[in-house]
């Protein structure tokens, strides 16, 4: 059975706990969805507001459980992104924080408690859906893009499941959020735990704030999850000085970690007595596909580690055959019962089927050692993961030109730092607030250069490598 | 420039914050989509610069707002003034 139908198991130990003290324990969290779920009592399509509090929580079990089928989205999700993806799928229901309720003045509440509402909206055509469909995320945090994973029950059960296995979790646990729930790591760090019955410490405090660490403090947080910038910031704290006797874990996933702070963390893991796991994964594979096991974590520094339980990853030539010999770059290649049925670009694609079958070809380059360690080595792809969240260059570009069609400019650029390139000293300012805005990041991120001519070939097409220069490259 | 400039620069450049639009004085931590994880740590990495100084951790994490960083400034002996 799955985990999310049998959580009533658990009975009465806390499944969730806020900063203001609210909790639900096993039973109660089953009960409530009980209700919740019989509220809408069909197969639909909901739009889930996200937070990190017990009402999004609460919402999340509940469609799970009763086969409604929710896109997770940021509650500040930029407002024209939202109502392009509001025309596009037309919900039946929208799932939000109670305090966004007045935006949504023509929808009828239905369900209220927790902060959280249920509305229903205008939209009542019937949505055809392939039966498995659990849920939709968006390949990153927040992009410009409408574009949505499709995720299965049986996808989401196996993560969980892999997870929950090594990372050896037990109903002891009490994992801190630090990521949002709407962002695929953030949301297998639930799963997982909710499939041992542990207590989840739920916050929308950021690691920045007092009230974070005071909440970590006093209910004794034994794990939490961080992006590579989440790292970066806790060095910063001098987190390596803080004293935190409950914290036994620290997980890393959402892009490529320096090697240099994966060993400092590692060796401050070991002589702390904590473990230090490193990760990989995609929202096109529920969540993990790999981990780097905590005795690992200082003599294979760099890696990416090896695949989850019950999964397979190889690399391939750019023919498509497997290499055998260490040391070779590849493509990886994952296969695995958590790898997702595919995208959905609008709602008449969410009645597709299983179009992978199993096989995800990642889009990043590795190799592996002759233990069998993976190590990215860069991508295929055009993207960058900015804090954590996937960023297209392409489509920053058509962003750009779509708004200002008379510049001509380039993307490019390294983790943490995406470039654009122009001829010309024109909206700077402006060019930076718009894509901030639409792709949800800080304007920090971008960096602006001038160039006397964007550098192309015969054919017009954009000579993306002659730009590395500017930046150092990979 | 005096402190108080300084100070107020350092909101403005990190932050990139367009004066006319934002109340800089009123100013709080998530005020502003700019003011977020990454922005915080853009603006204390600029104060120190600015200022020279070495900011302590506690003193990271109580930076809340624009005025609540005046008091913690003077803990570095910068004295920011009205």
């Amino acid at each position: 059975m799955a985990f999310y139908q049998d959580m009533g198991k658990w009975k009465d130990h806390t499944a969730c706990i806020d900063s203001k003290g609210n909790s639900l324990t096993y039973e109660e969290l089953e009960k409530e969805a009980e209700i919740l779920g019989n509220t809408i009592g069909e197969r639909t399509l909901v739009f889930s507001y996200c937070e990190n509090a017990i009402g999004s929580i609460l919402g999340y079990v509940s469609f799970l459980k009763h086969r409604v089928v929710p896109v997770l989205l940021a509650a500040d999700l930029e407002k024209e992104l939202r109502e392009s993806l509001l025309r596009l799928y037309q919900p039946s229901y929208l799932y939000v924080p109670n305090r966004m309720k007045k935006e949504f003045e023509l929808c009828e509440s239905v369900w209220e408690k927790f902060d959280y509402c249920l509305l229903r909206t205008k939209y009542s055509k019937k949505v055809e859906m392939y039966s498995e469909l659990a849920l939709l995320l968006t390949t990153s945090g927040s992009t410009g893009s409408p574009k949505l994973v499709r995720q299965s029950y049986q996808n989401i059960q196996s993560n969980a499941a892999a997870i929950a296995e090594y990372l050896e979790l037990n109903a002891m646990e009490r994992p801190i959020t630090t990521l949002p729930m709407n962002y695929t790591y953030g949301l297998s760090i639930i799963n997982s735990h909710f499939f041992v019955g542990a207590k989840l410490l739920i916050t929308e405090n950021t690691l920045l704030e007092r009230e974070f660490w005071d909440f970590f403090r006093r209910e004794k947080a034994t794990s939490f999850g961080g992006v590579p910038y989440t790292y970066e910031i806790l060095k910063k704290l001098k987190f390596f000085e803080m004293d935190l006797p409950s914290l036994k874990t620290m997980t890393q996933a959402g892009g490529k970690l320096s090697p240099e702070l994966h060993l400092e963390y590692a060796e401050y893991a070991e002589k702390h007595q904590k473990h230090f796991v490193i990760m990989y994964g995609q929202t096109e594979a529920t969540a993990r596909m790999a981990y780097l096991p905590w005795e690992k974590a200082i003599t294979k520094y760099g890696s990416m580690g090896i695949a989850i339980p019950g999964g397979k990853l190889w690399l391939k030539t750019p023919e498509g055959h497997k290499i055998d010999q260490p040391e070779v770059v590849g493509e990886l290649v994952y296969e695995g019962e958590n790898v997702t049925l595919g995208y959905a670009e609008c709602r008449e694609d969410l009645v597709q089927g299983d179009l992978r079958q199993g096989r995800l070809e990642t889009g990043d380059m590795a190799k592996m050692d002759q233990d069998g360690y993976f190590y990215i080595v860069g991508r295929k792809k055009r993207f960058l993961k900015i804090f954590g969240n996937r960023v297209n260059l392409d489509e920053t570009e058509r962003i750009v030109k779509q708004k200002y069609p008379e510049l001509d400019c380039a993307c490019a650029g390294v983790d943490d730092k995406l470039y654009l390139f122009m001829t010309e000293r024109m909206y700077e300012k402006e060019i930076k607030t718009l894509l901030s805005e639409k792709l949800g990041l800080h304007p920090s991120a971008f960096h602006i250069v001038w160039i006397k001519e964007i550098p192309k070939n015969n054919a017009g097409k954009i000579l993306y490598k002659k730009l590395e220069k500017y930046y150092g490259g990979l | 420039m005096t402190n108080l400039e300084k100070y107020r620069k350092a909101f403005i450049d990190a932050l990139e914050i367009e004066e006319e639009k934002v109340e800089i004085e009123e100013l709080a931590y998530q005020d502003i989509p700019q003011w977020d994880s990454v922005g915080h740590m853009g603006l204390i990495a600029e104060l120190e610069d600015t200022f020279d100084i070495m900011m302590d951790t506690d003193d990271i994490i109580d930076f809340n707002s624009y005025k609540a960083g005046k008091e913690i400034m003077k803990k570095y002996g910068v004295v920011i003034g009205e």
